[in-house]
């Protein structure tokens, strides 16, 4: 029984723990976004452009968005 | 500079739900966490209409205005995001938000007073692009790898439309301008044939 509580208050005591550490020193700042992902996840970055240049970048938001969301491009 | 933006076409949108559910799976979004929602307004009257809402990245965002910790910030493109390891869970922005964007996670240590958690237009958050810590606490940063916030681009009316804003309104003025009324209306003759659709001449339909 004894056990059993300790167990339950361990628990309980220790939820916190399992958290994540952070800091709290102000507002970090942010990387634009044309500065494209460049750790190991950048296999997932749309071929077509350089990450780090913005003007490429924008051309590629734009471009993708009249290919993707405006269909009136596609019956023409 | 892009500015961006979204913008939802109540003409179009079927109340699907799609892109609620390309938010969650994209950003693994937890339980009871909805960044983008779809609103049907006179649900079940003839003429009923719906639109999907999420943070709209306002230009004079009142959930900046209102937080005692500031931690909003507005990136290069416009999109307003913010840091959670500043953000105190107070719900002050929830309060100040005409779109109910904010959301509160009730899984953390702090129950329903958790960390604050919002449409982040898939551009993560103040963490190194791509990284991990990035996905676990704001979702996949899409416009870093040169896409565009996974709701828009999968829904299937275009009904939501989301990029440089624009752009987005020139798409916006097109469609209003063409789309007319019954047979006129786009999509017709894919359903039920014409030349305009792609038919061959004298196709059988």
């Amino acid at each position: 029984m004894m056990r059993l509580v300790f167990l339950l208050a361990s628990a309980l005591v220790l939820a916190a723990c399992g958290d994540k550490e952070q800091t709290a020193a102000g507002v970090k700042s942010d990387t634009a976004s044309f500065q494209g992902v460049t750790g190991p996840g950048n296999a997932y970055n749309v071929p077509g452009w350089k990450p780090g240049d913005k003007n490429a970048w924008e051309q590629q938001i734009k471009t993708r968005l009249q290919n993707g969301q405006n269909e009136y491009n596609r019956v023409k | 500079m892009a500015r961006m933006k979204f913008v939802c076409d109540a003409e179009r949108c079927i109340e699907c739900n799609g892109c609620v559910t390309a938010c969650k799976n994209e950003n693994e979004v937890p339980w009871g966490v909805n960044r983008r929602r779809v609103v049907t307004l006179n649900d079940g009257v003839p003429g009923e209409k719906s639109i999907s809402v999420a943070c709209m990245h306002c230009s004079d965002a009142p959930c900046m205005a209102v937080c005692p910790v500031n931690c909003f910030y507005r990136t290069e493109e416009g999109v307003v995001l913010h840091d959670k390891d500043v953000c105190i869970g107070c719900g002050y922005c929830s309060y100040a938000c005409p779109f109910g964007a904010p959301q509160f996670p009730s899984q953390g240590t702090f129950g329903v007073r958790g960390k604050m958690d919002k449409c982040t237009f898939c551009a993560g958050g103040p963490e190194a692009h791509g990284s991990q810590a990035e996905f676990e606490k704001y979702g996949r940063n899409r416009l870093a790898e040169g896409k565009l916030p996974a709701c828009a681009e999968q829904c299937s009316t275009k009904a939501l439309l989301a990029g440089d804003g624009d752009v987005v309104a020139d798409i916006f003025r097109n469609r209003v301008v063409q789309r007319g009324k019954g047979a006129e209306v786009w999509g017709w003759g894919t359903a039920y044939g014409s030349k305009q659709a792609g038919q061959p001449n004298g196709g059988k339909s």
